[in-house]
């Protein structure tokens, strides 16, 4: 990949291959993401996005290649290993600890924390940003709306005091309207300076906030490029966004 | 239907009394016929006649059949009563119903009378008795039996459907005369026990009769006891748990630490004044509690499903065999020189480990029912080890180890011919266990349990190693098992491998199940009541006539506490919050309530309430 202004990547994927039993899954996969920026893996069912994810966060190791964090190669290392070194996972569909409360939920995002103060100002600083959530303190996360969850969801994930937040398909399953709520929510993260790489099938919507995208087909990787050209490229529009 | 769902709570009359779900009647009866009839074939009257309830009036054995008409009778007609939802009063209908259902039972019995007396069908079932014929006729003849039990059916499922219609005072005044009655019988042995040991020999004089049973003065005396205390002393004793609860910040504490130090003397105290058996009993509670303990921590917390939980009871009883008998196998080299309880206790907790860890690593990576089916199986294979040819030179096969020495404390021998002795040894180790039960839940590691309980693989991106929180489940369930079986050795004075048979897992699981998972007052109140009544997979309980139906007790509570008490019989607060909540919420619905701000108020208050 090539350094961006001399920077080096927070994460990268070197010629990954994973593979499920026998089955390919990904195909040489190339990608990185630097420190502060918002971009996406968009791709169809199947392709392979989950997959992306859980490779990067050690949740699987792949066959051939590497995954570097900071210049170090990573895999094989265990999860916690990234997560202590600020890589956390949004899971696809929230994910919550549904019979734990809402506060026990953030605090075991910040698990592997021993900073009492810091752990304690990020709880606020979630607080801040999601007062529903502070409202809610005491209920179990399972019986929390959708847009609630997520927004636990991403609370959870924030007590980590991540660099990078993988997330995976953040508007899956939310009513349309909290779709849109949902990416400012992303956004404001982004703005407080996480990087975030975010897996879609919502191209338009992730698009529209993202700096850079990738497209997977089955596995590999056929498109890299900015969001506004991604946007633009007619075959994008045609297989993906379901345009004529 | 939305002509109905009009917030009103007012009562409609009463039904007429033909009004009738007719084929839930029928459904009802023949249930109650079936029931009637299995519990006679499978022979809980005949088995459990020889224990009195009121002697000579009613023993144990009706009463394993009296129950039934009277408990379906009352369900046919009983109904959730919804605010908001139009309900009738109560009134002929069910009483008709209930009768009915009775009248249908007592058939079902009267049948079975009239089958036993011209077929012949011993071979199949062997309890299709003279005995049992004997017993449901009085030995009366046949005519007398039919007719007996179909007046007996018909007016117990009255009695049943009565429940319905008496005013709330009646209901109260007779459930407890028949409570008390009936926990007066059970509690006979603790009850004659206490009061000899505080110098009451003549109460119990009074109220028993010496081959057992409440006498018939003794059943009037303590209906009317029981009978005053419903009505005037109930109130009391519920404010004073209500201003207890109410409690905040330092007096809670406070009164938090009172009820600990009265739980703490209580222990001491109480088996001072009790004599052999009782103590002997709680003895074998205390072994089960310690079990149940460590099998919480396992199931309950990191939701780990072992079936093989035995396992590690066996490896602490037969370390410590080993380790402190005269009489070991033969194998063992001279030199290995036999030592103290203690010292082998610290052998028992670094083999504990070590099994733990053994049978943990393969397993842990499997998931559910997989996971539990593997556990079963290792289970078996250690018990099956002690028993083999080829560690029977260490082990002793199927003789066992014997001459086990009990515990020397220097000024006293903690043995098994001294059950308070051996049921203190037991507190002290069940203390540590709730000490540490309770410290774990509440710690970092406790927390990861219930992680993983919840999603494993979302615990794991979080960066718990679950991997290893699971097999740190599993090394202290274990260590607390061992310890249980330490004990054990030295109270029994040996150890064989049908000491460890898979139905003590099955009997551990059961009482944290119906104590209530993740719950350590559930676990010590379920073995309390499972193993301290009905009994343990070998030790009597207070029924000991019960112990040939004891798992057929055990599988009918675990079916009813799963439909009607999930959350066990001391709920867990949030657990039962978790399963009571969709209820909640639908009733909640129904009533008109919710819209978003109010699931707020339900969610913070936790409002819901345990049933
Ligand atoms: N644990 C597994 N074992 C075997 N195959 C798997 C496993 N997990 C995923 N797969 C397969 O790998 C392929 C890619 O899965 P992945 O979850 O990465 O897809 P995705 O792009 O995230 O799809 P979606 O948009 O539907 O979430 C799928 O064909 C899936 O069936
Ligand atoms: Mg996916």
């Amino acid at each position: 990949m090539t350094d961006r202004n001399g920077a080096t990547p927070l994460l990268e994927m070197r010629g990954i291959n994973t593979h499920y039993g026998a089955v390919h899954i990904l195909k040489d996969v190339e990608l990185a993401i630097y420190p502060g920026e918002l971009v996406c893996l968009l791709g169809g069912n199947a392709s392979g996005k989950s997959t992306t994810l859980k490779t990067l966060l050690g949740m699987v190791t792949p066959t051939t290649g590497d995954v570097v964090l900071d210049g170090e190669v990573v895999n094989g290392k265990p999860t916690s290993y990234l997560v202590e070194r600020g890589v956390t996972m949004v899971p696809e569909n929230r994910r919550l600890f549904k019979r734990l409360s809402v506060k026990e939920n953030l605090e075991l995002g910040a698990y592997l924390r021993t900073d009492r103060d810091g752990i304690q100002r990020d709880l606020e600083r979630v607080y801040s940003m999601f007062p529903r959530v502070y409202e809610r303190l005491s209920q179990k996360s399972g019986t929390l709306s959708g847009g609630e969850q997520q927004m636990v969801a991403m609370g959870r994930a924030l007590m980590s005091n991540p660099r990078v937040l993988l997330m995976d398909e953040p508007s899956m399953g939310l009513a349309p309207a909290l779709v849109q709520t949902n990416f400012e929510l992303i956004e404001q993260i982004h703005q407080e300076g996480v990087a975030i790489f975010m897996v879609e099938q919502n191209a338009n919507m992730a698009l529209s906030i993202a700096d850079r995208g990738w497209v997977l087909q089955t596995g590999r990787v056929v498109l890299d490029d900015t969001a506004d050209a991604l946007m633009a490229n007619p075959e994008l529009r045609a297989s993906y966004l379901g345009e004529a | 239907m939305s002509a109905t769902m009009e917030p009103t709570s007012d009562l409609l009359g009463a039904r007429g009394p033909l009004d009738q779900d007719w084929r839930k009647v029928i459904n009802y009866g023949l249930l109650t016929a079936l029931v009637l009839m299995f519990i006679s074939l499978a022979n809980m009257p005949v088995g459990l006649d020889s224990r009195k309830i009121i002697e000579p009036l009613l023993s144990m054995g009706y009463i394993s059949l009296l129950w039934v008409p009277a408990a379906l009778g009352y369900a046919v007609t009983s109904e959730k009563v919804l605010e908001g939802m139009v309900a009738h009063k109560k009134g002929a209908r069910e009483l008709v119903a209930g009768l009915i259902v009775g009248l249908i039972g007592g058939g079902g019995l009267g049948l079975l009378i009239v089958l036993i007396d011209n077929f012949d069908l011993r071979d199949p079932l062997v309890n299709w008795s003279p005995q049992l014929l004997a017993l449901l006729t009085f030995d009366e003849g046949i005519g007398y039996g039919v007719g007996f039990w179909l007046m007996a059916g018909a007016a117990l499922g009255l009695f049943g459907g009565a429940a319905h219609v008496v005013s709330a005072t009646v209901r109260k005044v007779v459930a407890a005369a028949i409570l008390w009655i009936l926990a007066f019988s059970v509690f006979e042995t603790v009850i004659s026990d206490i009061s000899e040991g505080i110098q009451l020999e003549w109460l119990a004089d009074e109220l028993y009769y010496v081959r057992g049973g409440l006498s018939q003065q003794g059943a009037v005396g303590v209906a009317v006891v029981g009978i005053l205390f419903a009505l005037f002393g109930r109130e009391h004793v519920r404010e004073a748990k209500q201003s207890f609860q109410s409690l905040e910040g330092e007096k809670r504490t406070r009164a938090n630490a009172i009820m600990l130090g009265s739980c703490v003397v209580a222990t001491i105290v109480l088996p001072m004044v009790l004599g052999r058996i009782t103590n002997e009993l709680l003895a074998n509670v205390g072994l089960f509690v310690l079990l149940a303990l460590g099998l919480n921590i396992v199931v309950g917390l990191a939701g780990i499903l072992d079936l093989g939980y035995v396992a590690f009871f066996a490896v602490g009883g037969y370390t410590t065999a080993i380790l402190t008998s005269s009489n070991r196998g033969e194998s063992w080299p001279d030199w290995m020189p036999h030592t103290h309880w203690f010292v082998a206790l610290i052998v028992v907790v670094v083999f504990a480990a070590l099994s733990g860890l053994f049978i943990g690593a393969p397993v842990i990576r499997m998931r559910g029912d997989y996971l539990a089916i593997v556990t079963l199986g290792f289970g078996e294979i250690i018990r099956l080890l002690f028993l083999s040819d080829w560690l029977g030179g260490f082990t002793g096969g199927a003789q066992g180890v014997t001459n086990i020495p009990g515990v020397d404390l220097g000024f006293v021998e903690v043995k098994g011919t001294d059950p308070r002795a051996i049921f203190y040894l037991v507190a002290v180790f069940c203390a540590f266990a709730i000490y540490v039960s309770w410290r774990l839940e509440k710690s970092r590691i406790g927390r990861a349990w219930m992680a993983i309980r919840e999603d494993e693989s979302v615990a794991e991106a979080m960066g718990i190693n679950t991997v290893n929180a699971k097999l740190l489940a599993f090394v202290v369930g274990a260590v607390l098992a061992a310890f249980s079986g330490a004990i054990f050795a030295a109270k029994v004075g040996s150890v064989f491998p049908t000491s460890f048979i898979i139905l003590v897992s099955i009997v551990i699981l059961v009482v944290v199940i119906v104590g209530g998972m993740g719950n350590i007052y559930g676990v010590i109140a379920g073995a309390a009541v499972l193993i301290g009544v009905l009994g343990g997979p070998k030790q009597p309980g207070l029924l000991a006539e019960f112990s040939e139906f004891k798992l057929l007790i055990y599988g009918a509570l675990l079916i009813w506490m799963m439909l009607k008490r999930p959350e066990g019989l001391v709920p867990n607060v949030r657990r039962s919050r978790e399963l009571h909540q969709e209820e909640f919420l639908q009733d909640a619905w129904l009533k008109g309530h919710v819209d978003t701000d109010d699931q707020d108020e339900l969610g913070d208050e936790g409002g819901v309430a345990p049933a």
